[in-house]
């Protein structure tokens, strides 16, 4: 067999984490040793790591700060839900619908990236920041001002109220403006979550050990130089934005197929929630793809976990994000990593036996 | 037969003439200097033979292709390309992925975004060939053995080899060198010398550069142009210029 590179097998342990980490909860699952609250957290547990992910294509490997990224989310939570009550009689295989509704959600979100990226990314640093901030907030109150349904004429939208649709008797309305979307089927599970969280690795690592992932590096290290090799900055800008957009999509599809009432409130869709996923990608390691989806599923743990302490919650909560950024992030936590790192610790009783 | 050929060039910042009438022929195979003291345009006439600034007037035509007011990447693309002033590497990136990103657009190292996304088989061809190619260019430049280092963390003689060694990458006929011996001592000077001329040897390079350092000038330029004050103030063999008494009091000093 021949010997695998380092990047390699760096790539093998990340999807080795989620394999190991899903089959431990299934275990513990089907052995009954897990409490409901658990069970609940666990496909919230994927969205936050696919999210983290996604968003670290933009902020770590195109160096970009987008602040707009559950705008994106939201996108693809409100098509995949829609497409999804829509065919709920259609479509009987709840698996099928589930993918067709992921495949909808994921093209919208990207073409929200596309469009919203064409004009956005020729701003750079905190003024991109900002009006992707923005960006992320109309979507947001966009969605919560749109009425949509369906009778057996076809389609109807509104922006004013519902009775303005003007439905047949026989009619469902799909979008009840700021009361959202009721009854989308829960098609989603643990397991689906897993394999979308590995599809989102795989699609993150391999595009960014490629001739395009190579290019959107050039750009973020350094635009001029990589103009004046004849790398395309606009277009390989928009992809990696894109892309990105695409895969929030994909975490909002599932999130509106984990709950059957979805609507866009600040919390699941505002910019708390766009700042809470740059928490994960800054204290995960910016540019570290597996960092981002480790810190994504501690942060998302760690309050559920101390819930027993009540108030004290939120404050051990802020404790231990100072104390990750301090390790992660602080010259020295660097050096005191390297001195007491397993590997070298092993090494060192190697070399003791030897 | 001349590679590059720019006629009259002129570009004007606001009410200031940076370059004006600028004329300059450059043969296959010749190792050209472009001097003049600081402020002169030297670097406004790279950045306009590389398409960062669109010239107002004149021409500049590459193997008699008339590549003027063309964007920077079309320009790479027709085969100009360039080092900087001040270093810009891709510094997070290793030694070869930064030659690596210089092959971005070889016809024979090209595949989709997809391909790579579904590590389709021609992914696996492509990256192998580029592996091969990229060594070969850095073993010229003696860094394979700091090929996996990152490009910051090399010292400065060989950021500036490395910053060649990209720029050979996209397979040009023209090589522009913005003093690329600025900041070195002379032991690396005396190396960046011989690199150059090897260069010229090896690939058959058209080489153009910018330089303050006269040892240098003088030791490898076959023909130099002068600049002041944007306009072109002697040209000629490098012996004759460096004893021209206008260049003499404009730059060199008695």
């Amino acid at each position: 067999m021949k010997k695998l590179s380092k990047t390699t097998k760096s790539n093998l342990i990340t999807y080795g984490i989620v394999v190991v980490a899903y089959l431990v909860c299934e275990i513990l699952m089907r052995t009954g040793h897990m409490s409901s609250l658990m069970k609940g957290i666990l496909v919230p547990l994927c969205i936050y790591a696919i999210l983290a992910v996604s968003l670290n294509l933009t902020v770590g490997i195109l160096g970009e700060l987008s602040l707009g990224h559950a705008g994106f989310m939201c996108v693809g939570a409100f098509t995949g839900a829609v497409f999804s009550k829509c065919t709920v009689e259609m479509i009987a295989v709840p698996g099928l619908r589930f993918l067709l509704a992921l495949l909808v959600g994921i093209v919208c979100a990207g073409i929200c990236g596309i469009l919203i990226g064409i004009p956005v990314l020729r701003l750079r640093g905190d003024y991109l920041a900002i009006v992707t901030l923005a960006f992320g907030e109309i979507i947001k109150n966009l969605v919560n001002a749109i009425y949509f349904g369906m009778d057996k004429n076809g389609l109807h939208f509104s922006m004013k109220d519902s009775i303005a649709l003007g439905l047949e008797p026989d009619g469902v309305i799909i979008i009840k403006g700021a009361q959202g979307i009721t009854g989308t089927p829960t098609d989603s599970n643990f397991t689906i979550g897993v394999i979308l969280l590995l599809i989102t690795l795989i699609i993150v690592i391999n595009l960014v050990h490629s001739r395009t992932g190579r290019a959107i590096m050039a750009i973020r290290d350094n635009r001029i130089a990589a103009e004046s090799i004849g790398i395309n900055i606009t277009k390989y800008k928009i992809l990696a934005f894109s892309v990105s957009a695409a895969l929030a999509g994909a975490a909002g599809v599932l999130y509106a197929h984990n709950l059957s009432t979805l609507t866009a409130l600040p919390k699941n869709f505002g910019y708390n929630m766009s700042i809470m996923i740059l928490v994960f990608v800054v204290l995960g390691g910016i540019g570290s793809i597996r960092g981002s989806m480790i810190a994504a599923v501690i942060l998302t743990l760690l309050p559920e976990l101390l819930r027993a302490l009540n108030e004290y919650r939120m404050l051990i909560y802020a404790v231990v994000l100072i104390a990750i950024m301090i390790f992660t992030w602080s010259p020295k936590g660097i050096a005191l990593r390297e001195r007491y790192s397993l590997a070298k610790l092993l090494k060192r009783r190697e070399k003791e036996v030897q | 037969m001349a590679v590059l050929e720019v006629k009259n060039l002129g570009v004007s910042f606001g009410g200031l003439r940076a370059v004006d009438d600028f004329s300059l022929e450059v043969a296959k195979g010749q190792l050209y200097g472009l001097i003049g003291p600081n402020g002169a345009g030297k670097t406004t006439v790279f950045n306009m033979l590389t398409g960062v600034y669109k010239p107002d007037n004149g021409k500049i035509l590459l193997d008699e292709e008339d590549i003027t007011g063309r964007s920077n990447i079309e320009i790479n693309k027709a085969g100009i390309a360039r080092t900087f002033q001040n270093i810009r590497l891709f510094s997070d990136l290793t030694v070869l992925d930064n030659v690596k990103a210089g092959l971005h657009n070889q016809k024979e190292y090209i595949y989709s975004t997809l391909t790579g996304i579904l590590r389709l088989p021609r992914y696996f061809q492509a990256e192998r060939a580029m592996d091969e190619r990229a060594m070969e260019l850095l073993k010229v430049f003696d860094l394979d053995k700091e090929a996996s280092y990152k490009a910051s963390n090399l010292p400065y003689g060989k950021q500036r080899k490395l910053e060649i060694a990209r720029a050979l990458a996209t397979n040009p006929k023209l090589l522009l060198l913005d003093e690329p011996a600025a900041g070195m001592n002379p032991n690396e000077t005396q190396e960046l010398m011989d690199t150059i001329r090897f260069v010229r040897d090896e690939f058959h390079m058209t080489i153009l550069l910018i330089e303050h350092d006269m040892k240098l000038v003088a030791g490898i330029c076959e023909k130099l142009t002068v600049l002041n004050f944007g306009q072109v103030l002697a040209c000629g063999d490098t012996s004759e210029v460096l004893q021209d008494p206008k260049v003499i009091t404009a730059y060199l000093g008695e």
